[in-house]
C-alpha cells in the first residue's frame, strides 16, 4: 500500500459536510495511504451542467484538471460528483474545442475514483476494520448506481462492518427527488418524492440512514428532520455518509471527528 | 395562459384543429384546448399531484407493470445483448434512413400498396382525408363515407388526425379498449401503451354506461365493474363498428425495408380485425419506424413485448405485405410522416431519441411520471421519452416545451430499462443547454445571474474557501442546525423539508489547521 491519494472533497462536503471529508481522511490514513488535499479544487460543476449552463461549469472543470493532475489516485466520497467528473467533464472539455484541456481532462478522469471503488478495486479491501454498533438502512443513490456504476460495493463494505445491523429499505432504488435544481424548479414533485422516501426510511426503524451521497442525505435528512419536528420529539433517524461509518473503529470509539 | 387545468386535446402541431359545432359532432368531443398550450410542466404537475385518486391509480399500475417487466427481462440470459442489438439495428437504420426509406417504398409499391409522403401534420391529415373522401365517392357516390375504424396509433394522435377527420364529417372510432375508454371519456391518453392508465374500473364502468348509448350499441344496464364484463361490453359495442366499416386506419410498429412488410403487435385482436375486415387499409407511420431486414424483427419482437406489457410475446402479431388478392384489404395505403423527424436527425445528441420503439418502459419506471401521470407533459408522448422527443419535434418555443427538459431528477431509471438504450438523461441535459442558450439571448434573469456567480466562485479554490467561510459565519450568527422556513426561492425547499445549515468550519479550514495547509 502506501499510496498517495488526493482527496476530492466536493463542494457540498467541503462546506456542508466537512465531517465526511475528515472521516475519509481518517479512513484512508488508517489504511496506510498518504492523503493530500490540493486546495485549488472546487466542485464537479454538475449544478451548472445539469441546469443547462455549460459555459459556467468550465471554471470548475479546469480547476479540477489542474488541481489533480499531479496525482495517481483521486478519490471522492460522492457517487454523483465522481460520475459528473467522469461522464460530463470530457464532454464539456470537448465543447470548448481546447485540445489541451481535453487531454488534461481525459487523463485526470481516468485516475478518478469514488471512495468505495478505491477501497475495493485499488486497495483490494472489503473489510476495512470498521466497527459501528448500530441499526442502519442503506439507500443506493441514483447517480452512484446508474452513472458512477459503483454496483454493490457500498453494500459489500457495509456487510463487513462489525456490530452493524443492516435493515432493508423498501423501494430503495427509487429516487429521493433531489435532482439538484429540480428540487426548486419542480418543488411540488420533489416534495412528494422525498416524502415517500422519508416515510420508507422511517418504516425501517433504523437509527441511521446511510449512503454515499450527502446531497441526497441533505434532502432526505431535511425531510426526516421536519417529520421528527412535527412529532415534537426532534429527529430520531440520523443520516450518515458511508465514509463516517467506515472510519469508526472499536479502538477509537468513533472519535475521528472535527 | 390558463393556470387552473391543463388543456386537453391531442394536438401536437402548430395550427389549431378545425372543430365542428358540438351538435354536428360524430364522435365524443375531446377536452377543449391544445396540448402545446399546456402550462409549464411544474404547474401541471403540481395540479396533478393534488388528485389522490390519480396518484393511487398510477402507483398501482406502474408498480404492477414494473414488476412484470423486471420478471420477464431477468429470465433471458442474453437480455443485455438483445438491448445492444436493438440499439445497433436502430442506429444502422437511422444512419442510412434515406436508403432504407426508398427501399421500403419500392417494395411496398411492388407488392401493390400505394405510398404517400407527408412532411408535416397538415399534409398527413390532408392525404388521409382525401383518400377517405375518394373512397366514399367511388363506393357509394355520396360525398363522404361515414366512418373509419382505428387501431391504436401514436402518430395519428401526434398529427391530430381524429379531430381533422371529425371536422370533415368523418367519424374515427378507436377500437383499442383503452383508447375507447379515453375516447368515450372525452379524455386524452396519459400513457402510450396504457392510454387509460389513469382510470380505474369504476370510472370505466361509469363512462361506458353514460356514453356508449350515444355512439352505438349501449352498454348492458346491469354492467358492473368486473374487468371481464367491461371488456365484453366494449367488444359488443365495437363489433358493430368493425362489421360496418369499409376503411381502417392503423399505425405501425415496424416497417421492414427489404420486403415492404408492415408489422403491428397488440393484445386484444382489435388490430387484427381492423387489418383484415375493411376493404381499404390506410397505415400511417413515422419515418423512423423502419428496420432493415425481417431478421431484425427477431430482436425487436423480443425487446418490445418484454419491455412494454411484460409479456414474452405479444398476443397478436400481424404482418402484411401489400395487397393479397381475395384476402384482406384490397387497397393498402402507407403514409410516411416526417413532422419534425428529419430535424431531430440533424442533432447528433438528440437523434438517439429516434431509436424509440414506444414500449413505455421508461414511463413506467419513472418516479416523476408515476406521481403525475401523462397529462402534465402536454404531449401525446409523455414521460421521459416525451420530455426529450416532444421539444425536439415541436421546437423549444412554447412554455411547456421549454419546461419539459427539466421534468426529471436525472435519476437515470429510464435509461436503465430502455430496450434500445436511449441515454435519456444525457439528452435532457443537452436540451437544457439549448433552452438556456435561448434564454441567454434575452434579458438576464435571476437564474442566469446566480449561475454566473456560482460558476465564478467554482473557478478557484480560494473563492470556494471564502464562500465556505461566509456560510460558516452565517451559521455562527444564526446558531441553528436546521432552518424551518426560508423566504423567496428558499421557500421551495423549506415548504417540504428543513434546511441543514453548514457547520461553522468547513473542511478547508480543518485541513489548514490540522495539516498546516500542506497539499
Ligand atoms: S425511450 Fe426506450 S423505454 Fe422509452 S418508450 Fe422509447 S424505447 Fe421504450
Amino acid at each position: 500500500m502506501g499510496k498517495t491519494v488526493a482527496l476530492f472533497a466536493t463542494c457540498i462536503n467541503d462546506v456542508m459536510y466537512p465531517e465526511t471529508c475528515v472521516a475519509t481522511v481518517a479512513l484512508l490514513e488508517r489504511l496506510g495511504c498518504e492523503v493530500a488535499f490540493p486546495v485549488e479544487q472546487t466542485c464537479c460543476g454538475q449544478i451548472f451542467t445539469n441546469t443547462g449552463y455549460h459555459a459556467e461549469a468550465l471554471g470548475a472543470v479546469r480547476a479540477y484538471a489542474e488541481a489533480f493532475s499531479p496525482y495517481d489516485f483521486v478519490v471522492g466520497p460522492s457517487g454523483s460528483c465522481v460520475a459528473s467528473v467522469r461522464d460530463q467533464h470530457p464532454l464539456l472539455a470537448a465543447e470548448t474545442g481546447d485540445a489541451r484541456l481535453m487531454e488534461a481532462v481525459a487523463s485526470v478522469v481516468a485516475r478518478t475514483y469514488e471512495l468505495t471503488e478505491f477501497l475495493i478495486d485499488v486497495l483490494g479491501l472489503e473489510d476495512v476494520g470498521a466497527y459501528f454498533p448500530h441499526t442502519v438502512t442503506f439507500h443506493p443513490t441514483c447517480h452512484a448506481v446508474r452513472m458512477a456504476k459503483v454496483g454493490d460495493r457500498p453494500a459489500r463494505l457495509l456487510a463487513q462492518v462489525r456490530g452493524l445491523t443492516l435493515v432493508p429499505l423498501e423501494g430503495a432504488d427509487q429516487c429521493c427527488g433531489f435532482g439538484g435544481t429540480f428540487s426548486v424548479k419542480n418543488d411540488a414533485l420533489s416534495a412528494a418524492l422525498v416524502a415517500d422516501k422519508a416515510s420508507e426510511v422511517m418504516r425501517t426503524g433504523a437509527e441511521y440512514l446511510v449512503n454515499v451521497d450527502n446531497a441526497c442525505l441533505m434532502n432526505i435528512g431535511g425531510r426526516l428532520h421536519r417529520e421528527g419536528g412535527a412529532q415534537g420529539g426532534g429527529c430520531t433517524i440520523r443520516t450518515i455518509h458511508l465514509a463516517e461509518i467506515l472510519a469508526c473503529t472499536e479502538g477509537d470509539g468513533g472519535r475521528w471527528g472535527l | 395562459m390558463s393556470t387552473s387545468s391543463p388543456p386537453h386535446s391531442a394536438t401536437a402541431s402548430t395550427t389549431p384543429p378545425p372543430v365542428a359545432p358540438p351538435t354536428m359532432r360524430r364522435t365524443p368531443a375531446p377536452p377543449p384546448g391544445r396540448l402545446i398550450d399546456a402550462p409549464p410542466f411544474p404547474q401541471g404537475a403540481a395540479e396533478a399531484l393534488k388528485n389522490q385518486q390519480l396518484r393511487d391509480n398510477m402507483r398501482h399500475a406502474t408498480h404492477t407493470i414494473r414488476a412484470k417487466r423486471a420478471r420477464v427481462t431477468a429470465e433471458l440470459p442474453n437480455w443485455e445483448e438483445l438491448r445492444a442489438a436493438g440499439e445497433a439495428i436502430k442506429n444502422r437504420t437511422l444512419e442510412n434512413l434515406d436508403y432504407y426509406l426508398e427501399q421500403l417504398e419500392a417494395n411496398l409499391i411492388k407488392n401493390g400498396a400505394q405510398v404517400h409522403w407527408a412532411s408535416d401534420a397538415q399534409e398527413a391529415q390532408r392525404i388521409v382525408i382525401d383518400l377517405i373522401k375518394a373512397k366514399g365517392e367511388n363506393m357509394t357516390h355520396q360525398p363522404t363515407p361515414q366512418e373509419v375504424v382505428k387501431v391504436k396509433s401514436m402518430v395519428t394522435q401526434e398529427i391530430e388526425l381524429n379531430e381533422a377527420l371529425e371536422a370533415e364529417g368523418i367519424a374515427a372510432w378507436e377500437t383499442d379498449l383503452a383508447e375507447l375508454i379515453v375516447q368515450l371519456g372525452h379524455d386524452r391518453p396519459s400513457n402510450i401503451l396504457v392510454p387509460a392508465i389513469h382510470r380505474n374500473r369504476d370510472e370505466v364502468r361509469e363512462i361506458f354506461l353514460r356514453e356508449m348509448k350515444l355512439y352505438g350499441k349501449p352498454a348492458p344496464e346491469d354492467l358492473d365493474n368486473d374487468p371481464k364484463n367491461l371488456a365484453a361490453a366494449a367488444r359488443l359495442h365495437l363489433r358493430e363498428k368493425f362489421l360496418r366499416a369499409k376503411i381502417a386506419l392503423s399505425g405501425v410498429n415496424f416497417c421492414v425495408a427489404e420486403s415492404g412488410t408492415l408489422v403491428i403487435v397488440e393484445s386484444e385482436g382489435n388490430g387484427r380485425m381492423c387489418l383484415t375486415l375493411p376493404e381499404t387499409l390506410i397505415s400511417i407511420t413515422g419515418i423512423e419506424k423502419l428496420v432493415p431486414t425481417a431478421q431484425d424483427l427477431e430482436v425487436m419482437l423480443q425487446l418490445l413485448p418484454r419491455s412494454s406489457t411484460g409479456e414474452r410475446m405479444n398476443p397478436y402479431t400481424s404482418m402484411w405485405t401489400g395487397v393479397t388478392p381475395g384476402d384482406g384489404p384490397q387497397e393498402v395505403h402507407v403514409v410516411l410522416v416526417d413532422n419534425g423527424r428529419s430535424r431531430v436527425l440533424a442533432d447528433p445528441v438528440g437523434r438517439e431519441a429516434l431509436r424509440c420503439i414506444r414500449c413505455a418502459a421508461c414511463m413506467h419506471q419513472c418516479p416523476v411520471y408515476e406521481k403525475v401521470g401523462g397529462h402534465p407533459y402536454g404531449s401525446v408522448y409523455p414521460g421521459p421519452i416525451g420530455s426529450v422527443l416532444t421539444p425536439q419535434l415541436r421546437g423549444l418555443d412554447s412554455a411547456i416545451d421549454k419546461s419539459l427538459p427539466y421534468a426529471s431528477t436525472l435519476c437515470g431509471a429510464c435509461a436503465e430499462v430502455c430496450p434500445v438504450k436511449i441515454p435519456i438523461p444525457d439528452i435532457l441535459v443537452h436540451l437544457r443547454q439549448r433552452v438556456v442558450d435561448e434564454k441567454k439571448r434575452g434579458h438576464r434573469g435571476l437564474e442566469q445571474s446566480l449561475m454566473r456567480l456560482g460558476g465564478w466562485v467554482m473557478a478557484k479554490g480560494s473563492r470556494l474557501g471564502l464562500a465556505g467561510a461566509a456560510a460558516g459565519l452565517a451559521r455562527a450568527l444564526i446558531r441553528k442546525e436546521y432552518l424551518r422556513s426560508l423566504p423567496g426561492l428558499g421557500k421551495r425547499w423549506t415548504a417540504a423539508r428543513d434546511l441543514r445549515m453548514p457547520p461553522r468550519r468547513n473542511f478547508r479550514h480543518w485541513w489548514k489547521h490540522e495539516r498546516g495547509g500542506q497539499a
